[in-house]
């Protein structure tokens, strides 16, 4: 019972990462239509910025360590909705009105780029992360079972939900948002400006990757420059398991694919951990390619 | 002037973004266990003087590239500027030209040194490779992101049946194109019903799958450490070292012909003609009677089998196989070839295939931005120049006054 | 009583809660020239779509009869099948293959009637290079027959839009249907090119023996074409009748001019 407790619980702690960063490629696609391929890496970077700043300021500093985990983690935030601008602007932009596999062409260059980046300018092993997320005392009796930091990364994803459905349902730019992923056409021609919709919608999804990279970084304790793009392919494979452009869905899809990871590990082989994502993706997208909440698109002919 | 100053500002500001982007990582480097933090400065001055740069050129070639959309009608037409290109499809010089260089290949290895010889086979592996890949995703239009599956499959195809039943190279050779083809078929029936960028991730996911496999599967495949000492093909007997590099090479040379003779051949026909229907409107093509289940089966298999070789030639080159050689990494390097050379376009392939196995052997110093420098390249290639370094010149069927 | 081509039954199709067609019930006769009328979004694509294969009937049964009059239901059917029964169709979009030249657009329309595969074309046996000689040359004649032989070096889309629903035309005409489905062929042709459509379509009918069924916004040329006409309003048949009497139909006039 407790093994089955714990699966449960590691199913949702990855299934609330999966959703944060799932939730920038199901934004993206929906207004867009591109896979961003490297929308992975702009987690790794949310990840690398927060442990360098986090790093300086622990060396530097005496500041207490949830300071310093509040300012790293605003620091990857700005960082990687200013690199997810960033590369929307140099790689997709120009790309808007090209056949949509040069856009995946360029995304996939994309990933190739950040990732050799960072590589290059930090390194190719592993980085200790030292954990920023202090120990509650409150928790310890059920110590064994959950950790602060899996307890920490289930409450923020649900705040960042709500903040998001708030954002979208009620705020003039959800509003465009959800405009513009119906018809941009349309969008344009009742004044809303596509380009500042598409800015904003890079810079939402790259923030929220970067927190799911700050959280993931706290929680495995080691980071390296390569840990974007499996997080990316199964967060994209979590959105598309919910239906792609949707945000609920994104989200169901995450907690099912945790879940599904989790248990698969737990109960049939941890060998093929990252074989099951993969499955379930092509199984999907076989059986019912619009997603478990995904609007089944037919084409006008 | 006002222009000029404008310009300047533009490139000021983009320089000083960059620079403020790229400043924790480009310039800080902390190391947490000795509690040093290394600050790179000098960094920060490349990025801003590389963007002031940098930027000024892209929105040229973006102005240009959009002011000029009407010369485009043209460029396509002229683009045969390369000559090599430009006098095979010369009749008078087609003779010359192609003999000396067979000539040249022929003495190659006579003349450079033996390890010269070996890259120039990886190189002609890689040729194959791209060829292949050209078929699915030159003339089928279907973005394959799992090639190196196929590669995999002829790698291990040989590997195994030598390992198990100690099968020499030329029978291993057509097998290996055979489960390449067969492997290509299961791949290509659960993802007939997808399109586009649906399918492109849904065939990653079978590479990954494929690899894992190979991975785990230690007792059957020897699990990551992979296969050893299997054999180098044998001319009669079998041939030294330097010998067997040699005659694979020759072998390559042979097969890469071979493959050049089958897609032009395959342009030309009516599949090939179906499989162009398909990638430009699938809809009105299936509504013309072509049976797109056939047609994008075919195109599976027609493309996995030259992956089926290759891996089987690669296997016999390096005597060594494990699935470290055909991670996601080796399929994008794979579709590097086909979109930088030139999507569909033979001359276009070879090329990209040639650029992208001898740039990072011949500049050892850039082998570690070997993969930046694609990935800036795919980047580059998809906005200013999606048809490739030699675009494809399509045959077309042209009929005479005479013919009436 | 000649044979019935086409038999529409009962049908019906749903996308999400909207009936888009609502249980129509429509025939086609050998040798007919048919017309389907209605306004904008009455579901006369749809039906197209859906006799093609393109879409998959939600209800009812849609069959065709084979020149030997065996009747063949083709719910479900995937369109390249519906076009080996003999139906070809045009798009009211149109959707030429705009890369390739005018010629090479009708030989795609040949393709289901060709034999070579995969081994003739690499090896290019005697057998194959015959067909690819015969199939320039018939699409060639079905070019010429369209009054596009003049065109067909140059890219498709490089003709001007009288001309590309005209190679429209030709190129399902390649694929030798015994029923052509046109959906819209004179949108955005002058009044000149729609003279010579109907010339075209009425020669087409006569010479060729082929059945034609068309979706047309012009009035004229549907009254002037067509024998019979079906009229749909927001996907239900609201009428159907000769050219005469359906214009003088009061739900008809209705339809088309509101209250």
């Amino acid at each position: 019972m407790k093994y089955f407790l714990q699966l449960v619980l590691a199913g949702l702690t990855k299934g609330s990462i999966y959703a944060l960063i799932a939730l920038g490629y199901t934004m993206v696609y929906g207004i867009i239509k591109l896979i961003n391929f490297a929308h992975g890496e702009i987690y790794m970077i949310g990840a690398f910025t927060a442990l360098i700043i986090g790093g300086v300021l622990q060396i530097t500093t005496g500041l207490p360590p949830v300071t310093i985990l509040f300012i790293s983690l605003a620091a990857a935030i700005f960082f990687s909705a200013g690199y997810g601008v960033t590369m929307e602007n140099i790689a997709y932009k120009p790309l808007r009105k090209a056949p949509r596999l040069t856009a995946l062409i360029s995304a996939i260059g994309m990933s190739l780029v950040l990732q050799n980046y960072v590589l290059l300018a930090q390194t190719s092993d592993f980085l200790p992360f030292r954990s920023m997320i202090p120990n509650f005392s409150f928790l310890i009796p059920g110590k064994s079972l959950v950790t602060t930091t899996q307890l920490v990364i289930m409450i923020t994803t649900v705040v960042v939900m709500i903040f998001l459905t708030i954002l979208i349902k009620f705020t003039r730019m959800g509003k465009a948002m959800r405009a513009t992923s119906q018809d941009k056409v349309m969008a344009q021609l009742v004044g809303i400006d596509i380009n500042k919709v598409i800015t904003f919608t890079f810079a939402i999804g790259s923030a929220t990757a970067a927190i799911g990279g700050v959280l993931i970084a706290n929680h495995m304790g080691q980071i390296n420059f390569y840990i974007g793009f499996l997080a990316g392919i199964k967060a994209f494979v979590a959105a598309v398991l919910g239906g792609i452009g949707s945000i609920p869905g994104a989200v169901l899809g995450s907690f099912v694919l945790g879940m599904a990871e989790s248990f698969g590990a737990g109960y049939i082989s941890s060998a093929y951990e990252d074989a099951f994502a993969f499955v379930i993706l092509i199984i999907i997208l076989i059986i019912k390619p619009s997603g478990l909440m995904g609007r089944n698109e037919i084409e006008k002919v | 002037m006002n222009k000029v100053l404008k310009e300047i500002r533009t490139s000021a500001l983009s320089a000083l973004w960059m620079m403020i982007l790229t400043f924790p990582i480009i310039v800080i480097k902390v190391n947490t266990i000795n509690m040093t933090v290394n600050w790179r400065w000098i960094n920060l001055m490349w990025v801003g003087t590389g963007t002031f740069i940098l930027s000024w050129l892209w929105r040229y070639l973006l102005d240009r590239k959009e002011n000029g959309s009407g010369l485009k009608k043209t460029d396509t037409k002229e683009s045969r500027r390369f000559s090599l290109h430009k006098s095979l499809n010369d009749k008078k010089m087609r003779i010359p030209v192609l003999s000396t260089l067979a000539v040249l290949v022929l003495v190659l290895p006579l003349l450079v040194n033996f390890y010269q010889v070996s890259i120039m086979t990886s190189a002609l592996i890689f040729v194959i490779l791209g060829l292949g890949l050209n078929i699915v995703i030159g003339y089928g239009g279907l973005l394959h992101l799992g090639y190196a599956a196929f590669y995999a499959m002829g790698a291990y195809s040989y590997g195994l049946m030598y390992l198990y039943w100690g099968i020499p190279f030329w029978v291993a050779l057509p097998l290996g194109a055979v489960s390449g083809a067969v492997f290509g078929l299961l791949i290509g029936f659960p993802v007939l019903r997808l399109r586009g960028d649906y399918l492109a991730i849904v065939t990653l996911a079978f590479g990954e799958i494929a690899r894992l496999v190979l991975e785990n599967l230690s007792g059957f495949t020897k699990g990551p450490e992979g296969i050893a000492q299997i054999p180098r093909p044998g001319f009669i007997t079998k041939l030294s070292l330097q010998g067997a590099t040699i005659y694979l090479f020759y072998i390559c040379i042979a097969l890469v012909l071979f493959t050049i003779f089958v897609m032009r051949r395959i342009e030309d026909s009516r599949i090939g003609r179906a499989l162009e229907a398909m990638s430009e409107d699938d809809i009105a093509a299936q509504s013309m009677g072509i049976d797109l289940t056939k047609a994008k089966l075919t195109t599976f298999a027609l493309g996995a089998i030259w992956a089926g070789m290759a891996g089987v030639l690669l296997a016999a080159k390096t005597t060594y196989i494990n699935p470290g050689s055909f991670t996601l990494m080796e399929s994008v390097m794979i579709l590097v070839a086909v979109v930088l050379g030139g999507t569909g376009s033979i001359p276009g392939v070879i090329l990209g295939a040639f650029l992208v196995t001898l740039i990072p052997e011949y500049f050892r110093a850039l082998s570690d931005y070997r993969m930046l420098m694609f990935g800036v390249a795919l980047v580059v290639m998809s906005i200013f120049r999606p048809q490739g370094i030699i675009p494809r010149v399509r045959k077309h069927y042209i009929v005479g006054e005479d013919q009436s | 009583m000649s044979r019935i081509i086409l038999e529409i039954k009962d049908f019906s199709m749903v996308f999400g809660g909207l009936r888009a067609v609502d249980h129509v019930n429509i025939h086609i006769n050998d040798g007919e020239i048919v017309a389907l009328i209605g306004p904008n979004g009455a579901g006369k694509t749809t039906l197209f779509n859906c006799v093609t294969g393109v879409y998959k009937p939600s209800e009812g049964d849609i069959a065709v009869s084979n020149p030997e009059s065996k009747v063949i239901r083709t719910n479900g059917m995937k369109p390249n099948n519906i076009t080996e029964l003999g139906l070809a169709r045009t798009f009211q979009n149109i959707r030429l293959f705009s890369s390739m030249t005018a010629l090479e657009n009708v030989m795609i329309g040949r393709h289901p009637k060709l034999q070579a595969g995969i081994f003739g074309a690499i090896f290019r046996d005697k057998s194959t290079r015959t067909e690819e000689k015969q199939v320039v040359e018939d699409s060639l004649v079905i070019l010429k027959k369209l009054g596009l032989k003049q065109y067909a070096n140059e890219p498709a889309s490089s003709l001007s839009y009288g001309a590309q629903r005209r190679l429209e035309i030709a190129r399902a005409m390649a694929t030798e249907p015994q029923l052509l489905l046109l959906d819209e062929p004179a949108a955005g042709m002058n009044p000149q090119e729609t003279k010579e459509l109907d010339d075209t379509i009425t020669r087409i009918r006569d010479k060729e023996g082929i059945t034609i069924l068309l979706i047309e916004h012009d009035m004229s040329l549907v009254m002037s074409l067509s024998e019979r006409i079906y009229v749909l309003d927001y996907g239900k048949l609201i009428a159907e009748g000769s050219p005469d009497e359906v214009k003088a139909n009061p739900a008809v006039i209705k339809a088309y001019l509101g209250e």
